[in-house]
């Protein structure tokens, strides 16, 4: 059977029971290991293709990237994913679309659509948003993070750089037990942050621990939520960043969200003092701790400038394997239903 | 009109007491007659032009009463109109509705209550309204109680916000307690709920969605309270505070405490709230988007814990009509509420009567007597001899799903498309004309 065929078979066993286009990333919640498992299997071959191959994998296939929140990193690397796939690509952002004039997401969607849009990929400010357009298009939409949600792709390439980085991890066997024993912790504005939701979602199913830490106001005792669904005890909540420092294999920092904040006070000196990695708290706490960051990062604020660009940054790291794991996604979004026809 | 007769029917009317097999005489709009089996003489009603149901196996009670509604109209006649509104009160077993003032333009005028009262509206039940407690809801100065009461206001409200200002929610409850009739409440303290979708908790952080808490009910609930307390010992007036919609356990709790202690206090639950919890959201369904917010567990089995000891007065729908496409948006945006006169008997006898053991007779009660007791509806809620012959006829032991496209409201946002029900409606009755056949 070939990758193609069993990506399929995966596909089509996840997708029967859903609403929503084959293909689709929503959230990462309900992927299966084995699905997990494919998309880097995936991504590895892809990334191993002679580009001239890769870019016949998705010849005039036509993918929308619809952006209402602004977007470097995100933005671009899916777009030069599917342009290394052949793809054409065009993008939507709100404030040179009708969206201006008041359109709603679903006529936006139509219109894509109807233009021959056969993939959407969404960045959005509301929380769900996603499931709508997906509802409405039937297309497969890849969530590209919405509001507060998720960042699916996201958590995919930091699991990935995590996979690359760590000693002594078999990547060869993606199951339930490949993390098993590794620690993540993601310090920070837990609470605004799609990208902690979607990591402490999909690290556990790889048999990783997810250690939140922040203060209360951005990490509320309700996050313990994200591992409820049958991982119990995979995600726990460590207030003090020393200590969780300590347990760290990896240590993933977040940005505050200022433009989320919402009257949120908050004590920035005092927050530095307390979670900010910095040269001295990495040396002492987890010297030997992959180091990651989503971006964008404000380097003084929750890292210092000199762990960014030190030894233990895998942070452009991340950004290498988000393109990666993007062109994947995107063959997966638009193979799912004429996988037979793509030989490799 | 004809006479209309009910025959071999299990009559429940609580205030009356009755719960037996009778026979029912309508007679120019009123109640009749009460008799046992037989006692109008089958034969006989016919002669005299009669129209006869054959209520056997049927339960037959007062027709529902529902002291909160939207009917969208004036203004957003899209989602409603007082028609098609009151065409799902009927198909719901209602008979009486009281419309709340949320309306474009708001009702806060004796004008624009005459308007919304006025028979060329097309209301198939008994329309009543609650206009608003301060202009334009705005929370700032109270309307004309007492001309506004005189042209049939049956409480007011400012439903959708709170009344948040201390000064004028005092305001309120001492011209209403004047004038006889409750101040409901929408309580939620807005400072508290800005920008939040649903309920606070797991469900939330997991969906990214900012929840609302549940002290912002809480805390106006206590405010109230404590404005009763006061204006009793510093004003010797007897205000009646009706709490809308009731959804947390501590605010039930407040409310339990301050009947206890004598204050004339009364409340309402809405069907989801004792049927659903946050969880019903699911991937951002929309339809399960209303305020207040669907709660945990623990909140929900509170709701039928107050329900099943007598706390809460009554069940109200909170039915809230929107369109389609108002619906179809990121949920965020979307707006609060959902549909609710055609679900609440079905969901109210598989959730309480079946599920925890509420007798039908109390079920009748929180949706008939108890309503009408609480906006003072004389002549409604009872089968007593003399009062309007407003009448449902159900079958308590009906099993049905109900669907949505086949709601008579102009709109479908429910979270209960395809959702089982128990007991379905036969009849309803308002004034001795039949407004709905099932």
């Amino acid at each position: 059977m070939s990758w193609w065929t069993e990506l399929a078979l995966i596909e089509q066993a996840a997708m029967k029971a859903s609403r929503y286009a084959a293909g689709s990333l929503l959230t990462v919640g309900d992927l299966p290991v084995a699905e997990v498992a494919a998309i880097l299997a995936a991504t590895d071959r892809i990334e191993r293709m002679p580009s001239a191959d890769r870019a016949r994998m998705l010849t005039g296939r036509r993918i929308a990237l619809l952006f209402y929140e602004s977007s470097t990193r995100t933005r671009t690397s899916f777009e030069l994913a599917a342009k290394s796939l052949g793809a054409i690509t065009t993008l939507v952002s709100d404030k040179s679309s009708s969206i201006e004039k008041g359109e709603s997401l679903k006529d936006t969607g139509l219109t894509l659509r109807a233009l021959g849009a056969e993939c959407i990929i969404l960045r959005h400010a509301n929380s769900g948003a996603p499931y709508l357009l997906a509802k409405a298009t039937g297309l497969p939409v890849l969530n590209a993070g919405d509001g507060m949600h998720e960042h699916p792709s996201q958590a995919l390439l930091d699991l990935r750089t995590i996979l690359a980085r760590l000693p002594g991890v078999d990547t060869g066997r993606i199951d339930s037990k490949t993390l098993a024993g590794v620690t993540v912790v993601i310090t920070g504005d837990i609470l605004h942050s799609r990208v902690a939701r979607s990591n402490a979602m999909l690290l556990p199913k790889l048999g990783a621990k997810v250690l939140l830490c922040g203060p209360k106001e951005l990490l509320p005792e309700d996050a313990l939520a994200l591992g409820c669904s049958g991982n119990t005890g995979a995600v726990e909540i460590e207030r003090e960043f020393d200590k969780a420092l300590k347990r760290a294999q990896v240590v993933m920092m977040l940005r505050i969200q200022r433009e989320r904040l919402a009257g949120l006070e908050l004590d920035l000196a005092d927050y530095v003092a307390r979670y900010q990695l910095s040269e001295e708290r990495l040396a002492v706490g987890a010297p030997e701790a992959v180091v990651m960051h989503p971006g964008p990062m404000i380097r003084g604020l929750e890292i210092a400038g000199e762990v960014a660009d030190g030894p233990n940054s895998a942070i452009e790291d991340q950004v290498r394997h988000g393109l990666a794991v993007r062109t994947a996604l995107l063959v997966r979004a638009l193979g799912a239903g004429g996988f037979e026809s793509v030989t490799v | 009109m004809s006479d209309v007769l009910i025959l071999n029917g299990r009559v429940v009317d609580p205030a009356s007491g009755v719960d037996a097999e009778r026979d029912l005489l309508l007679r120019d709009g009123r109640v009749a007659a009460v008799e046992r089996p037989g006692g109008f003489g089958g034969g006989k009603a016919k002669d005299t032009g009669s129209q006869v149901i054959d209520a056997s196996g049927m339960i037959v009670a007062p027709g529902l009463v529902d002291v909160h509604v939207h009917l969208r109209e004036p203004g957003q006649t899209y989602k409603e109109s007082i028609a098609t509104g009151t065409a799902a009160a009927a198909a719901g077993g209602f008979t009486s509705i009281v419309a709340m003032p949320n309306t474009v333009p708001v009702n806060d005028s004796v004008a624009g209550l005459e308007w919304m009262l006025d028979a060329a509206r097309g209301a198939v039940v008994k329309l009543f309204a609650m206009p608003a407690a301060t202009f334009g809801s705005m929370g700032e100065e109270i309307t004309d109680f007492y001309e506004l009461h005189r042209a049939g206001a049956v409480g007011f409200t400012d439903d959708g916000k709170p009344v948040l200002q201390d000064r004028v929610m005092r305001e309120a409850l001492v011209a209403a307690a004047g004038i006889g009739v409750p101040v409901s409440q929408h309580a939620e303290d807005t400072r508290l709920t800005g920008g939040c979708s649903m309920n606070a908790g797991p469900v939330a952080f997991r969906l990214g969605l900012r929840g609302m808490i549940v002290e912002a009910e809480a805390r106006i609930v206590e405010r109230d309270i404590r404005l009763l307390r006061d204006i009793e010992r510093q004003d010797g007036l007897r205000p009646h505070l009706h709490v809308q919609h009731v959804s947390t356990a501590k605010a039930m709790s407040l409310i339990r405490a301050a009947k206890a202690e004598g204050l004339h206090v009364t409340c309402e639950v809405a069907p989801h709230h004792f049927t659903l919890t946050d969880e019903a959201i699911g991937d951002y369904d929309t339809n399960a988007k209303m305020n207040p917010p669907l709660r945990n567990d623990s909140d929900r089995l509170a709701m039928i814990a107050g329900l099943m000891d007598g706390t809460v007065d009554c069940i109200a729908t909170d039915h809230a009509p929107h369109a389609l496409f108002e619906k179809e948006q990121e949920f965020e945006r979307a707006p609060n509420g959902i549909t609710g006169l055609e679900t609440a008997l079905g969901l109210a006898l598989r959730v309480l009567h079946k599920g925890h053991g509420l007798t039908v007779s109390r079920a009748i009660e929180l949706m008939s007597a108890q309503p009408a007791g609480i906006v003072a509806l004389e002549g409604r809620g009872t089968l007593k001899v003399g009062s309007f012959a407003d009448v449902v006829v159900f079958d308590p032991a009906a099993e049905w799903s109900f669907e949505a496209k086949r709601s008579r409201s102009k709109s479908k946002n429910t979270p209960f498309d395809g959702a089982e029900m128990v007991g379905r409606v036969m009849t309803t009755i308002c004034e001795g004309r039949i407004v709905y056949r099932g």
